[in-house]
């Protein structure tokens, strides 16, 4: 209790991991939910389990290039199935979701339950991961110097590729977003940039296993997002606030763990249903709270053009 | 009745469309001329926006194939607009009109470059002509239908192309954007653009329009609004069923125009 607000080295080196998580993760989210496609997020965050444990048996270890790919491919595997399954079957786009992921998750859970003994890695860790274990892992040089903890810069390197993309893509993202047809008529190709798309979810899920897990990944991929969908009619402002709103989970999220003494990525994304809920509750746009003022201005805006 | 044309702004040879192994459209084949307002009626699911998804390749074909001036559809994009349906889009997404609007700006070549000064000029003309001007930074989940309606076509009109397809521009539009739209085609094709589109409404489509292609899965006219707009080309197209269709024939009565058996 004493020590809740000293902040020491490995707060930050938490934080700092949440925050990368959160900001990419929001980023991402924007266009997921936009795209109705909140669910192909939650699926690609299971699906990838298999590759993250199969990798982890063939190099035995938490941040090989390698093995980041290498699950990243199989989460956008994940999406391709699905769409598959629902374009050759007729089956509706949540079932085959169901059914893949599911599927996938199950084989990830077989793996890692078959090969616990062998490798360094666990059910809960997977499933809940661990950040609080992120400033242990340190990633030293030959030499000797200590350049801070191994996850970090994995993070860091996902959360910069991601707002590269976004920024360079956005013209494309946003087109395709909001007009598959219209995009196609111009030739421009909407497969491409789903997949684009999809790359980065895969991605970010993948890197950010071991510091929050397969579950609460999809928090930080849909709830920040959604909440700044509440706030704001600009896309702009939407990713902005997004990234913002991520990072304030996380820091709340981290100072509300230490009081509770709970696990601090699930009370990240507590935090973050948090924020939605007052956001759905006391945003100007869309909150309950001021729908009768807002139909009062409404009806005085109409007399006044009437006149 | 089926008038081919010479030189035609779009040639559709022997297309066939399916979904599911159930037939959209069966061995279409037509051509319509340069400069005109074409409109494509037909009952529906009777094909009329797959045979534009068609002419566009936006859904795959089981045979034929759609020329527009005399080129394959994706070396002519650039002069090609295509209009979708109004509600084929979430109008709640975080967008204004201007944003809309600059995405008839995008293409395959310029999508990772800024927006250029040029691509918001033509915007705001695009905008002024559609007179929707005073809304540019009004977000589009504030508008009525009609404006819904305008913000395409402005979009469609910032595209600055030569040949526009258009998916019921006039579908669930006010009486004002109907007239607003309707003088803009004329201008449109005054300037010398060619205009395929859908309408829904036989009535007013002999008014506003001067060649037809009659559809119902299979091609049933094609040709200039004298030649084929009949009685007996309606009955064929319309199966017959539509009370509507005394109504037409009334019209078509009053009119004096000639009734082909």
């Amino acid at each position: 209790m004493e020590n809740m607000l000293q902040f020491d080295i490995d707060a930050f080196w938490i934080i700092l991991t949440g925050t990368l998580v959160a900001v990419s993760a929001s980023l991402l989210g924007v266009f997921l939910i936009l795209r109705k496609m909140s669910m192909i997020g939650d699926a690609i965050s299971h699906a990838v389990l298999p590759g993250i444990v199969i990798a982890f048996l063939l190099t035995n270890s938490s941040s090989q290039i390698p093995m980041i790919i290498g699950a990243s491919l199989v989460g956008v595997l994940a999406t391709f199935l699905i769409e598959s399954l629902h374009r050759k079957s007729k089956l509706q786009t949540d079932a085959s979701i169901g059914i893949i992921f599911t599927f996938l998750f199950a084989v990830g859970i077989i793996l890692v339950s078959q090969y616990t003994g062998q490798v360094d890695l666990d059910q809960e860790c997977v499933l809940y991961g661990e950040i609080a274990f992120v400033p242990l892992d340190r990633w030293v040089t030959a030499s000797g110097i200590d350049l801070g903890p191994r996850n970090i810069w994995t993070l860091g390197a996902c959360c910069l590729a991601i707002i590269a993309t976004i920024i360079i893509g956005y013209k494309g993202l946003y087109l395709t977003t909001f007009d598959q047809t219209f995009a196609a008529s111009l030739g421009i190709s909407t497969v491409a940039w789903h997949y684009t798309l999809m790359t980065g979810v895969s991605l970010t899920t993948v890197v950010s296993f071991e510091s929050v897990g397969a579950i609460l990944v999809v928090a930080f991929l849909i709830v920040p997002a959604s909440t700044a969908y509440l706030l704001t009619d600009d896309l702009k402002i939407m990713l902005i606030l997004a990234a913002l709103i991520g990072f304030l989970s996380v820091l709340s999220g981290y100072y509300v763990a230490v009081y509770l003494d709970a696990s601090i990525a699930a009370c990240m994304a507590l935090m973050s249903g948090v924020f939605f809920a007052i956001a759905f509750l006391f945003s100007p746009g869309y909150g309950i709270a001021f729908k009768g003022r807002r139909a009062k201005m409404g009806l005085q805006k109409d007399y006044s053009q009437q006149l | 009745m089926i008038i081919q044309v010479e030189n035609p702004a779009l040639e559709v040879h022997d297309m066939t469309v399916s979904y599911d192994r159930r037939p959209v459209l069966w061995g279409v084949d037509f051509s319509i001329p340069k400069g005109h307002l074409t409109c494509v009626l037909g009952p529906n699911g009777s094909g009329k926006t797959t045979l534009i998804k068609a002419i566009m390749d936006l859904v795959p074909k089981n045979s034929g194939y759609a020329k527009i001036f005399d080129q394959d559809i994706d070396d002519v994009r650039d002069k090609v607009s295509y209009i979708p349906q109004r509600g084929s889009v979430d109008w709640d997404f975080p967008a204004s009109v201007m944003d809309v609007v600059l995405m008839g700006r995008y293409k395959k070549n310029n999508i990772f470059n800024r927006i250029s000064r040029t691509d918001r000029i033509n915007a705001e003309i695009a905008l002024e002509k559609v007179g929707m001007k005073a809304f540019a930074k009004r977000q589009i989940s504030q508008l009525s239908g009609g404006q819904q309606q305008r913000v395409f076509i402005a979009r469609a009109l910032a595209q600055e192309a030569e040949f526009y397809l258009m998916d019921e521009p006039f579908a669930g539009v006010d009486a004002a954007t109907e007239n607003a739209i309707l003088n803009l085609l004329k201008e449109m094709k005054d300037e010398g653009k060619t205009i395929l589109l859908i309408h829904h409404d036989i009535q007013t489509a002999y008014d506003y329009f001067d060649w037809f292609v009659f559809l119902n899965t299979r091609l049933i006219a094609s040709g200039p609004k004298e030649t084929v707009f009949s009685e007996k080309t309606l009955s064929d197209t319309y199966g017959g069923k539509l009370s509507l269709l005394t109504t037409v024939g009334e019209l078509l009565k009053e009119k004096k125009l000639p009734v082909r058996e």
